[in-house]
């Protein structure tokens, strides 16, 4: 039995109104590739805070290398002392300096710089790890991956125990993914344990020993990778019981629906998101879906169709019509619209009227040079306040100030302003209530019923269900299915995400 | 023959050791800027050969001008590697000249208390002012636009009128010059006169050595580099980075007081006006020179010739006879969109690549 480096027991976090992590037990043992997993909000990040004490933990325990006294770890800095190292999937390296520099800046009290034996000793380790590199090299010539490889090599370095891949492969392509996997087994080798943060789950059974799942803030289990097939582990992330037919899947829309016209049609489209290509068609009248665990690639899909991310290949046909989409003025232009996922961010301009908020897209398709009249504008605002129940004192309000699904609404109302052929939405429904979620749906479902063509994106598959028609299932960037009529389950679903044929791959 | 194949190897990596830094867009930039010096240098001396510009003299006299802005140009440097700014430095070199000069004339100091009061007067200024930004986190912009007010407020607060230094002392050491040895011109009564150089141009060239030294060998020096290419990243490597902020301006502080008593030295006068547009100056010259706006790239050396070069393109417009003001600021608006321009080149390519 290898020595455990690292117990982690009964830990407890909250922050204001979220309880992030109750009671959650986490062990690592030496030379062992531990993967943490689970969904959006499951608890792993406020986990490896607590461990690297960027959070106090509310109570539980923390203790290394089976020492029978806890340790109480307030900042990365002292966690690095006990050994815990930290690299995260934004590089935190100076581009500006040196491969060596990067290796050793920060960790000496010696007040003069000895390039000579600086560089030497960085080439040792460089080699040693494997890490294509030279000392002398300015880092922001390095790509990526090496520079990823540099920040493990510093963390390694440090004589670290327990090292922490934050999402290390999500900027990387896949023959950097393999090297950093080498370097892994390396690390392994050396009785170094790793604590591995990944979406991708053909990487987590590429390499991992054991598996621990989260959800919920709440522990699921610790797992030997060769006892949890990997219809089990999607399960397990996203709460489902195998077999869970309690859902039954109206199908009453898909006779209605006429396959006549095509609105959006796809052809092996990728984009520098690193989406791989794709095949998608969305007919009128219809509501699409694209499924998948997060980071699965469901967004990126959509984004390359509305021009968000610059298309690197393939075709696309917006009703019948091939274009090129370069911006998302001209899928808006072509009669796309884009519900953007990130609200706060992509979608709201909080010090703005709802009303400026409304009319901003067709303003952008109009051009700014021939602005709408105030009355016009008033017009707009007020029709879809009251069409969509927009809960607000009036239109001069400041969106900022309203409630999450109001505030979504507004957004939603800019888009239909835009009267567009092909509408987007990119998770409408999360974090707003009940009440207006069922709304939206409810809404989704009306204008398909008129004839418009929307791709509905939720993490809930149970929403995705209720509304779409036709699913695209997506697993670690590529398409891996797609599911029509009966086939909408929750089961199939998750089967496909576990373990469907890649769609691209039978191409190629 | 294995072994001779193993020792040619290693001896193939010491020799890449040995070049400790490879030809980075910071070298490019510096080679412009050193190209662009002595190329302006060797045409004025083709086709302005006749307005003195040939006489070896003339190459002295370019130094024995800039001396103060070299040194003052090293500290603005400093703190634009290490992404901040100061634009104090010129009215904290009012202030020291004027200061100074009091001092002199009416409280009998000498040539060291002067010159420890300047270095005081710096030293302040950059303590105050790198507190406030680095500990307070305030805009460097804005704090030390407050400085620059506050300078030129204390001058006129002093002395209202232009003053003279009247030490007779201290004037026969600012006037003393090094002969260079067989260097020289021929006047045009065919008599042969050494070239000459001020001793606060041997100061400024030591500071560029001692700087350059710094910046590239000391761990606070990269550490400036550091926090300059990216804070949030230094953070987490290791660095103090409130205390390398507050330290580059407390340096920068320092070489503004050695500057601002070489400048006295030089002019030997204060006033309410004097070494208006220095700072710009000084981060004209360090841009020219290669230092980014945005901090964690620069290089003191590059610093020097930017000096220089912005030095000669004044006096080649002078030259050219044009005595109208605004011919030398127009030139060096050009300069700096060209050198701003190159460099957003190479950052857009950089990324790219990226």
């Amino acid at each position: 039995m290898q020595k455990k480096v690292l117990k982690m027991r009964g830990i407890y976090k909250s922050f204001p109104g979220v309880k992030a992590l109750q009671n959650v037990d986490f062990t690592l043992h030496e030379g062992e590739i531990h993967a943490l997993m689970g969904e959006n909000g499951a608890g792993k990040s406020t986990l490896i805070k607590v461990l690297t004490g960027v959070y106090t933990k509310d109570a539980g325990e923390v203790y290394i290398d089976e020492a029978d006294r806890p340790v109480h770890i307030k900042s990365p800095q002292e966690a690095q002392k006990h050994g815990i190292s930290t690299v995260y999937q934004e590089i935190t390296l100076c581009p500006n300096l040196t491969v060596a520099e990067n290796l050793f800046i920060g960790r000496t009290d010696e007040l003069f710089v000895n390039w000579k034996k600086n560089n030497q000793l960085a080439e040792t380790i460089l080699k040693s790890l494997g890490i294509p590199a030279k000392p002398a090299q300015q880092l922001s010539s390095c790509s990526i991956a090496v520079q990823q490889m540099v920040a493990i090599a510093r963390a390694v370095d440090m004589e670290c125990k327990v090292l922490i891949l934050d999402e290390p492969t999500s900027s990387l392509d896949d023959q950097e993914v393999l090297k950093l996997f080498d370097l892994m087994r390396e690390l392994k080798a050396r009785n170094v344990g790793i604590i591995f943060v990944t979406h991708f789950l053909e990487q987590v059974y590429a390499l991992c020993d054991k598996i621990t799942v989260l959800r919920n803030g709440e522990l699921v289990g610790e797992y030997l990778i060769k006892d949890l097939p990997k219809i089990e582990l999607v399960a397990k992330m996203m709460g489902k019981e195998l077999g869970d037919l309690a859902n039954i899947h109206n199908n009453a829309r898909e006779e209605a629906l006429s396959k006549s016209e095509a609105v959006i049609e796809a052809t092996a489209l990728s984009s520098s998101s690193g989406i791989r290509p794709f095949d998608f068609t969305a007919y009128k009248g219809e509501v699409t879906g694209f499924a998948g665990l997060l980071g699965s690639g469901r967004s990126e899909c959509v984004r390359a169709i509305f021009g968000a991310d610059r298309v690197t290949k393939g075709r696309l046909k917006i009703k019948g019509e091939t274009v090129a989409i370069s911006s998302p003025i001209k899928a808006m232009r072509k009669g796309v619209g884009y519900l953007s996922e990130d609200r706060k961010r992509d979608g709201i301009i909080g010090d703005l009227s709802i009303r400026d908020n409304i009319i901003l897209a067709l303003q952008v398709m109009n051009g700014f040079f021939k602005p709408f009249t105030k009355a016009q504008a008033q017009a707009f605002a007020e029709e879809y306040i009251r069409l969509l129940g927009i809960k607000t004192a009036s239109a001069d309000t400041p969106i900022s100030s309203l409630s999450g699904g109001n505030q979504q609404k507004v957004i939603l109302a800019r888009w239909l302003l835009t009267h567009p052929d092909y509408l987007i939405l990119d998770e409408p429904t999360r974090g707003i209530d009940i009440g207006t979620k069922v709304e939206i749906q409810k809404l989704v479902l009306k204008l398909a019923s008129e004839g418009m063509s929307i791709t509905f994106i939720s993490s809930e598959i149970e929403e995705m269900l209720r509304t779409c028609s036709r699913l695209i299932i997506m697993r670690d960037l590529y398409v891996v299915g797609e599911l029509t009529g009966d086939d909408l389950s929750q089961d199939r679903i998750m089967y496909t995400i576990a373990g469907g044929e890649n769609q691209n791959v039978k191409k190629q | 023959m294995k072994k001779d194949s193993k020792t040619v190897s290693t001896r193939h990596s010491q020799h890449k050791l040995l070049q400790k830094q490879p030809v980075t867009d910071t070298a490019f930039l510096l080679a412009i800027t050193i190209l662009l010096f002595f190329t302006i240098y060797a045409l004025s001396i083709i086709f302005l050969g006749d307005k003195g510009f040939s006489k070896i003299q003339m190459f002295f006299n370019l130094f024995n001008e800039n001396a103060a802005l070299i040194v003052i140009a090293c500290g603005l440097s400093v703190v634009m590697i290490t992404g901040s700014i100061d634009i104090s430095v010129g009215g904290s070199t009012a202030l020291i000249c004027t200061s100074c000069i009091v001092c002199l004339n009416k409280h009998g100091f000498n040539f060291f208390t002067t010159l420890l009061l300047a270095l005081l007067i710096g030293l302040i200024f950059g303590a105050v002012q790198g507190f406030l930004i680095a500990y307070l986190e305030m805009q460097p912009f804005i704090v030390t636009l407050a400085g620059m007010f506050l300078g030129r407020g204390l001058v006129a607060l002093i002395e209202v009128n232009q003053i003279q230094v009247d030490n007779a002392a201290f004037e026969a050491l600012s006037g003393s010059r090094i002969l260079i040895p067989f260097l020289g011109d021929v006047n045009k009564k065919g008599i042969f006169i050494q070239s000459k150089l001020e001793y606060g141009v041997v100061v400024a060239l030591v500071i560029v050595g001692i700087m350059f030294w710094f910046l590239k060998k000391t761990k606070l020096g990269r550490s400036f580099y550091a926090v300059g290419g990216n804070a949030q990243s230094a953070l987490m490597l290791g660095i103090n980075v409130k205390r390398t902020k507050f330290l580059a301006h407390l340096l920068c502080g320092l070489l503004a007081g050695i500057g601002g008593f070489l400048y006295l030295f030089h002019t030997r006068s204060g006033s309410v006006q004097q070494a208006t547009g220095l700072e710009m100056d000084a981060i004209a010259a360090s841009i020219i020179g290669g230092t980014l706006l945005t901090g964690g790239v620069g290089n003191i050396i590059g610093t020097l010739f930017g000096v220089l070069a912005s030095g000669i393109v004044l006096l080649v417009v002078t030259a050219i006879g044009s005595q109208d003001p605004w011919w030398p600021q127009i030139t060096r608006a050009a300069m700096l969109c060209f050198f701003i321009l190159l460099q957003s080149i190479i950052c857009s390519r950089k990324k790219k690549q990226d």
